[in-house]
């Protein structure tokens, strides 16, 4: 049970960023690298703005999501809008993506240095509560809390709202979205707004939750990442929240079982046998498809 | 010929990390060109050069033999991967060759017979400007004969649009696995060079970035013509030595800065310059091209 409850948790986190990624990837077609290192940097705001001007985790952590938000709106306008005509723009939009990357862990490195940092003692609660046969923190409970508030939100933004409908037409087709009068410029930036918002929240809850923050916390998200939403299939939303959750709860198992030397290779496992007998994944579908 | 040789004694090793680099670039190269982006040479590299240390660290071999082996053992491994993997299209197969270059260090942390995360030291230092020059010169020599003939041409018709290359009779899953297990070899061969200039291998050496870094050098260059790699090596390994002044006056640590310099010239590079600096005389070119028949309309 208790092992359920650090995967639920684990999972959370991955799903959050997972669904930031698969955003991208089904308005743009677009697998957006440089995710990960809007997960690091949201993560090192967080952490200045806590440790450096002494504001209060919760005020702090939504500063930080739209920082990670406009950060990611001028990701697009820098590294993807130029490449939208080209005929390669899958690839080169990878590659620009990973200089996108390399820039701002470059900028990382250089303004906090390779080290690992901390939250300063007493701005992360350490209470711990008993639920049915495990022992939950509270940081775990808050965290699985805005997990799945986040997660509702945006199933909310995307089913409810004009914006939502603007954004599912543009993954559709873009052109076809043009003709019936939407703005797909702005709808691709908003979409890059959310993806990175999302993307920052788990990273600045990854640091909270392991109390860790450093300039590469960025790598092995990353894999497991990309793991999770060819789990889920590139392009659904709520594949790639199944697959959070479920890779989570398998990494924690199988952590429990075999060691923790395995932990990392449990979703490489997970990520070649998807490739190799159901590309497409759980919830996947030959074109991509939001929501 | 005193400053030539005062030049040597301080350039040398710059000179062969270039010779090793362009290696790499060439091994990333070896797929582009028939439009597969692997990421999975890092990995090559790491079974490269951990083959080639065990050898000389606890056999007799001599050193020819020994960089045979560091060649040859990730090309055998490439194929049975490459198989499964290159069925996968664009991105997904870019996916799959990072993972497949995370699974090599993992389990080379993980694997004690080789201290894990510690790797090998003291290698002695077999390898040096002159055979890494040699093997590089044999690299392009393959790589120069193949522009012309029919399989270079089948390479570029599986880059260009696989399918109908397909409907024309090539073989295109022969064609890829082949350059794929060539490129697993270049970076085998680059690995073993490696080991033995740098007394050292360890799994961090071979993580995603090293990856990256030939990534980065083989676009940079321009992956149109196989000198394009070479150059870009050459460009980005002495781009740290001119970075140093730039490191003095803002007083940024070098390692970032070289990190900073790499995403900047990459990203200028795929916006701007898509077709790497080996396209510059040709894009210098049509620009005055332009301009000359602008000028003309003007009158």
């Amino acid at each position: 049970m208790q092992q359920v409850v650090n995967g639920l948790f684990l999972g959370s986190i991955y799903a959050l960023f997972a669904l930031g990624y698969t955003l991208v990837f089904g308005v743009l077609d677009i697998l957006n690298l440089a995710h990960q290192a809007v997960f690091m940097l949201c993560a090192f705001t967080a952490l200045a703005l806590v440790g450096t001007l002494h504001l209060h985790t919760l005020v702090a952590l939504p500063i930080a999501i739209v920082a990670a938000g406009l950060v990611g709106v001028l990701l697009e306008r820098a590294a993807f809008r130029p490449l939208r005509g080209r005929s390669d723009s899958n690839i080169s939009g990878l590659i620009s993506s990973l200089a996108a990357a390399t820039i701002f862990e470059a900028l990382a490195l250089a303004a906090w240095g390779p080290g690992q940092f901390r939250f300063p003692f007493g701005s992360v609660p350490d209470r711990r509560l008993q639920l049915g046969g495990a022992i939950v923190s509270e940081v775990q409970a808050v965290i699985i809390g805005i997990s799945v508030a986040m997660m509702l939100a945006l199933t909310w933004l995307l089913r409810r709202t004009r914006l939502g409908r603007h954004i599912r037409a543009v993954a559709e087709s873009p052109l076809a979205a043009r003709i019936l009068g939407v703005n797909v410029d702005r709808v691709i930036a908003a979409s890059f707004f959310i993806s990175s918002a999302l993307g920052g929240a788990a990273g600045v809850l990854f640091g909270l939750a392991f109390n860790d923050v450093s300039a590469d916390m960025g790598r092995s998200v990353e894999l497991k990442g990309l793991a999770v939403i060819i789990l889920g299939g590139m392009g659904s939303m709520p594949g790639a929240v199944l697959a959070g959750y479920g890779l989570g709860i398998i990494e924690v198992f199988t952590v429990a079982k075999l060691g923790s030397s395995w932990r990392d290779g449990v979703s490489f496992a997970v990520l070649f046998l998807v490739l190799l007998l159901r590309p497409r994944g759980l919830l996947g579908q030959a074109a991509t498809r939001l929501a | 010929m005193e400053a030539l040789l005062e030049w040597w004694l301080t350039y040398q090793s710059a000179v062969a990390f270039i010779g090793v680099n362009a290696l790499l670039a060439l091994s990333v190269y070896a797929t582009l060109s028939c439009g597969q982006l692997s990421l999975a040479n890092a990995g090559f590299m790491a079974i490269g050069g951990y083959a080639g240390a065990l050898l000389t660290l606890h056999t007799e071999l001599p050193f020819a033999l020994v960089l045979a082996a560091a060649a040859a053992l990730p090309a055998v491994v490439a194929v049975p991967l490459g198989l499964p993997v290159l069925r996968l299209r664009g991105v997904f197969l870019a996916i799959a060759t990072i993972g497949w270059g995370e699974v090599v260090r993992l389990a080379l942390v993980n694997w004690d017979y080789t201290n894990g995360a510690l790797g090998l030291v003291a290698i002695p230092q077999r390898a040096g400007p002159g055979v890494i020059y040699l093997c590089l010169a044999l690299a392009l020599f393959v790589f120069w004969r193949l522009r012309g003939s029919r399989a270079g041409q089948a390479l570029e018709a599986i880059r260009e649009d696989e399918p109908a290359a397909r409907t024309l009779g090539i073989d295109t899953t022969a064609y890829k696995l082949a350059m794929f297990a060539f490129g697993a070899g270049l970076a085998g061969l680059a690995g073993g060079l490696e080991a033995h200039l740098t007394f050292m291998v360890a799994p961090s050496g071979y993580g995603f970035s090293r990856v990256v870094d030939m990534l980065v050098q083989a676009v940079v260059g321009g992956i149109a013509h196989f000198g394009g790699p070479v150059l870009g090596a050459a460009f980005l390994t002495l781009l740290p030595e001119a970075l140093r002044e730039v490191s003095r006056v803002t007083g940024m640590e070098p390692g970032p800065l070289r990190l900073l310099a790499n995403g900047l010239v990459l990203l200028l590079v795929i916006l701007f310059l898509p077709n790497g600096i080996v396209s510059l005389p040709q894009r210098v070119r049509e620009w005055r091209e332009e301009r000359r028949a602008a000028r003309a309309l003007v009158g």
